[in-house]
């Protein structure tokens, strides 16, 4: 991991990894909701809406995950004080606040015709609103810290805080009565019948590599920011003019 | 459990939120990564 603490080999690597997995996140999230629009069955309960399943589910993932990998990288920061990590967390910021909003509206239009309701205040979809807030609040912090020169490790703790909320979100149907149902695939098992488990991974992986080409735009932005904004600073402190000293004699008197 | 309401309707409508949401995502990094180097490279040739 510290190879790429180096940004130019960091952006060597990230010139081409960025397109690949673009267009290959592209064509399977493409493929798999064609998949779940054109050729999955309809459900036995939830008819038609089952497949707003292949949206809303990498959603959700992806906006847990996104959180992990912010909690990841706050945690390479701290311990190591790798110079990327600092940045990566603040890349994953905005995909991670998205894919959560997405996963919040997709959850609520499902819910209207399956519960008869658009929102209930349960423990799922009332931790998955405050993932939401905190990406808010985290964007903020990161960005009053970085405009204002101040140490990025503040933003830093507040990601590893954070982060209690991921098992809370992935519990909360267990642990409280709830109208989401209770988790349909674990480690290893999974209640989902195989027409609709297979689309639904297949779409869990084309975001997964959407989401991993946004991340390496983001990092790649932000590292040119930072370096153009390095450049500026250095040539505004060459052209700054030097002081006049004062002389010897009139020093002396 | 279902009610009859039209179903389609509300799977086109979180397509539509989900694509749309992505498409937008998508552009705005896509463009700010293009001007930030852009930048860099106009500000290293000066």
């Amino acid at each position: 991991m510290h190879i790429y603490a180096n940004p130019k080999r960091f952006l060597s690597l990230a010139s081409w990894l960025t397109p690949l997995l673009f267009f290959s996140g592209l064509v399977l999230s493409i493929g798999a909701m064609a998949w779940g629009l054109l050729v999955v069955p309809p459900d036995r309960l939830m008819g038609e809406t089952v497949r707003i399943l292949f949206i809303h589910v990498p959603s959700a993932w992806l906006g847990m995950g996104g959180w992990t990998g912010i909690a990841v990288s706050s945690a390479a920061l701290l311990i190591w004080k790798h110079p990327l990590a600092g940045l990566s967390a603040r890349a994953i910021a905005v995909p991670g606040l998205v894919f959560t909003i997405i996963c919040l509206v997709t959850g609520s239009i499902w819910g209207r015709p399956t519960w008869g309701t658009w929102w209930v205040w349960d423990g799922r979809l009332t931790s998955m609103l405050v993932l939401m807030f905190l990406y808010i609040g985290y964007l903020a912090l990161a960005q009053a810290t970085a405009r204002e020169g101040a140490s990025p490790k503040v933003a830093a703790i507040f990601g590893l805080v954070g982060a209690v909320n991921i098992p809370i979100i992935n519990r909360s149907v267990v642990w409280w009565n709830s109208l989401h149902q209770p988790p349909s695939i674990t480690a290893g098992k999974s209640a989902i019948d195989a027409a609709f488990l297979v689309p639904l991974l297949t779409a869990v992986l084309g975001f997964s590599l959407l989401f991993g080409a946004i991340v390496l735009m983001r990092m790649r932005a932000l590292i040119a920011d930072q370096q153009v904004e390095a450049r500026l600073r250095r040539r505004a402190l060459d052209d700054e003019p030097v002081p006049a000293m004062p002389s010897a004699t009139a020093v002396m008197g | 459990m279902r009610e009859s309401l039209p179903q389609w309707d509300y799977v086109i409508g979180a397509y539509a939120v989900g694509l749309i949401a992505l498409a937008l995502l998508i552009a705005w990094s896509w463009q700010s990564m293009r001007r930030a180097e852009k930048r860099r490279a106009e500000l290293k040739r000066r």
